[in-house]
């Protein structure tokens, strides 16, 4: 049962590179996308199953035992972002079936995309902290190329200042590893939690620590290291974004997560304060940042980072009911920015224009579609009864609990600011009469089209049915988030594995 | 060794800090080179210096005898240098091609993703002169003149 580990990492590898061998075909590179991201889609599905009932799934890679060796690990967090790392994929890859020129796949979208999967998947299901950066490298390489195929001049300059601060974030991460190694010698996550509460030098632990969490820090895009999301995320293709969106700062935010709830927990006063006041900052300044802004994809690149805020918050509080809050919040979050930014891709198709003042008349034209865009639009900002709604309200009785009202009274105004912040995009782009005069043409649902619309219906009904079944939701997220709290599960998987 | 090289490893991330606070691109690049092979020397230094005991295990023994170098780091940095290899391989093409595209080899010109209000490409295209301009890595010269305008 544990090689079922294997499947998420394999599956895209393989299509990737046979898809790569057919580069002259685009049909049989389509379809290649497609059985990959299902793939990971579908094991990770059958990885929540079996993680949900029998406990933590660990694979020793090459038979080495765990301190030796590299194991992948699965337990609940991991098995749902691997999941939901399927999902987005899968939607992307329908959407960019529609909607990527034929320029782009003849240099190879489609592999990237795959192994931009492969290493988020990878990175969601590893058990070695030096593992973990390989995964970040493989992920940030296909990111590299997808941000820049297409040379267009905003893509350069957008991929240059994201490639240095990325790199920058990566030598950081390796110097942490190479200083956590030498003082502790081992690399095994659940290994550095056993020897970890044993170190000699606790300040320099510490020390590491900060490492670590500047350099996630700079990858999940927590203030005062977020700027260069909002100078690269909208200058892709919109399906570009919207992956990104929703896949490549959450593992940044799950790598914080998973460090600092396993292995750095020797001096939560100190690191999860710093966390806590950080998830406070991000959240406003990123939601005063969309609300500057004019561009849609801008003001939603700047969401993200408000809402990373949130995810981040969770850990800050460091309870069990913090912890699920920010698991639950990771999936919605993930589901509601993906949708949103193929939202702007349809838009993008129709009127090919980001900026506000050129764009309007779409609920005329397609009131639908209108409708489709309010349902992440008001989960994002919190409006019951969509799943944003619960994710928040999770995280304020979590910290409400825990008696942080600076965070609770931070976390309210930014909601309403970013209620503001996505009416602004709806009474601009829909609400208002379009500026040209002309009538607009929105691709009805067809047959040809289905691979346009079908992706963002299947997110914006996820938001309704994650918001109307919360309770199974929630209760899963809270499972995973228990065992975030108390790791000795996902210790004793990894350490005492029978052989 | 470990003090001098402790010295290096200070020496080389300090130059490469300075010149990823560079506005030119090609500094910034020598920046990111300098600064992986800072990390990967940290990564061997801290991992403790033996001298001339490899890390092999003689014929009929299941260890190896007396101190050994650990080769954990070493293939740490194995794997280091070929991921910094390849993504700064990449990142010279990048610079390359953004050069091309963009005409700048200066971060300051290179604003149109950041800036409120859209930038006139013309004004950020508009070719590189070295006649009329400083280059902005040159040294100020104190009591040199302001330019107006």
């Amino acid at each position: 049962m544990s090689n079922l580990l294997i499947l998420p990492i394999v599956v895209p590898f393989f299509t990737a590179a046979l898809a790569l061998l057919l580069r002259d075909q685009r049909r049989a590179q389509r379809v290649l996308a497609l059985v990959g991201a299902a793939g990971i889609f579908v094991t990770g599905a059958v990885l929540v199953a079996v993680v949900a009932r029998g406990g933590p799934l660990v694979l020793e890679a090459g038979g080495w035992p765990a301190p030796f060796g590299i194991v992948l690990v699965a337990d609940l967090l991991s098995a749902i972002l691997v999941t939901l790392t399927g999902g987005v994929g899968l939607a992307a890859v329908a959407f960019s079936l529609a909607t990527i020129d034929s320029r782009r796949e003849g240099f190879g979208y489609y592999p990237l995309l795959l192994i931009l999967l492969m290493g988020v998947s990878g990175a969601f299901l590893t058990g070695d902290i030096f593992n973990l950066y390989v995964w970040f490298e493989v992920l940030l390489i296909a990111s590299f190329v997808l941000l820049a195929l297409g040379s267009e001049r905003a893509q350069m300059e957008g991929a240059l200042k994201y490639v240095a601060m990325n790199l920058i974030a990566s030598m950081l991460f390796l110097v942490a590893v190479g200083l956590l190694y030498a003082e502790v010698g081992t690399l095994t996550m659940a290994d550095l939690a056993r020897v970890l509460p044993q170190a000699e030098n606790p300040g320099l632990m510490t020390a590491i620590a900060a490492m670590f969490m500047v350099a996630f820090g700079i990858k999940a895009a927590v203030v005062p290291l977020h700027f260069w999301l909002p100078a690269a995320y909208h200058t892709p293709p919109p399906v570009v974004s919207a992956v990104f969106a929703g896949l490549l700062t959450k593992v940044g935010v799950y790598a914080l997560l998973r460090l600092f709830t396993l292995v750095f927990v020797g001096d939560i006063g100190y690191t999860h304060t710093i966390v806590l006041v950080a998830s406070g900052v991000t959240m406003i300044i990123g939601v005063l940042g969309a609300l500057a802004q004019s561009e849609m994809r801008r003001i939603l690149s700047f969401l993200i980072v408000s809402h990373i805020g949130f995810a981040v918050m969770g850990l800050g509080l460091y309870t069990p009911a913090g912890l699920s809050g920010a698991v639950f919040y990771i999936v919605e979050d993930m589901i509601v920015l993906t949708a949103l930014f193929l939202i702007t891709g349809i838009i993008y198709q129709v009127v090919p224009d980001d900026d506000l003042r050129n764009l309007g008349g779409f609920y005329a034209a397609a009131p639908l579609f209108g409708v489709l865009f309010l349902l992440p639009a008001l989960s994002l900002a919190g409006v019951p009864p969509l799943s944003g709604f619960f994710a928040k309200l999770a995280l304020l009785r979590a910290s409400i609990e825990a008696g942080q009202y600076g965070i609770v009274a931070t976390a309210l105004c930014t909601s309403v600011l970013t209620l503001l912040a996505v009416t602004r995009i709806w009474s601009e782009v829909f609400w208002k009469p379009n500026p040209r005069g002309t009538t607009l043409t929105v691709p009805r649902l067809s047959a040809q089209s289905v691979p346009l619309w079908l992706p963002v219906m299947v997110l914006a009904g996820l938001v309704v049915v994650l918001g109307l079944a919360v309770g199974p939701a929630f209760r899963l997220a809270s499972a995973a988030g228990l065992q975030l709290y108390d790791p000795s599960a996902y210790m004793s998987a990894v350490l005492g594995v029978e052989r | 060794m470990q003090v001098v090289l402790a010295f290096l490893i200070g020496g080389l991330f300090t130059i490469a800090i300075y010149l990823l606070l560079r506005r030119a691109i090609a500094r910034v690049i020598l920046g990111l080179a300098l600064l992986t092979n800072a990390t990967n020397l940290l990564i061997f230094t801290v991992g403790g210096l033996t001298r001339a005991t490899p890390p092999l295990i003689p014929e009929g023994q299941t260890r190896p005898g007396g101190p050994f170098a650990d080769p954990m780091p070493q293939s740490l940095i194995l794997t280091a240098i070929v991921i910094g290899f390849g993504v700064l391989a990449f990142t010279m093409v990048l610079a390359f091609r953004t050069n091309q595209i963009v005409v700048a080899d200066d971060i300051d010109r290179m604003r149109a993703t950041d800036a409120l209000v859209p930038i006139e490409t013309a004004e950020l295209a508009e070719p590189y002169d070295e006649e009329v301009e400083s280059h902005p890595d040159d040294p100020v010269v104190v009591g040199e003149p302001e330019r107006v305008g």
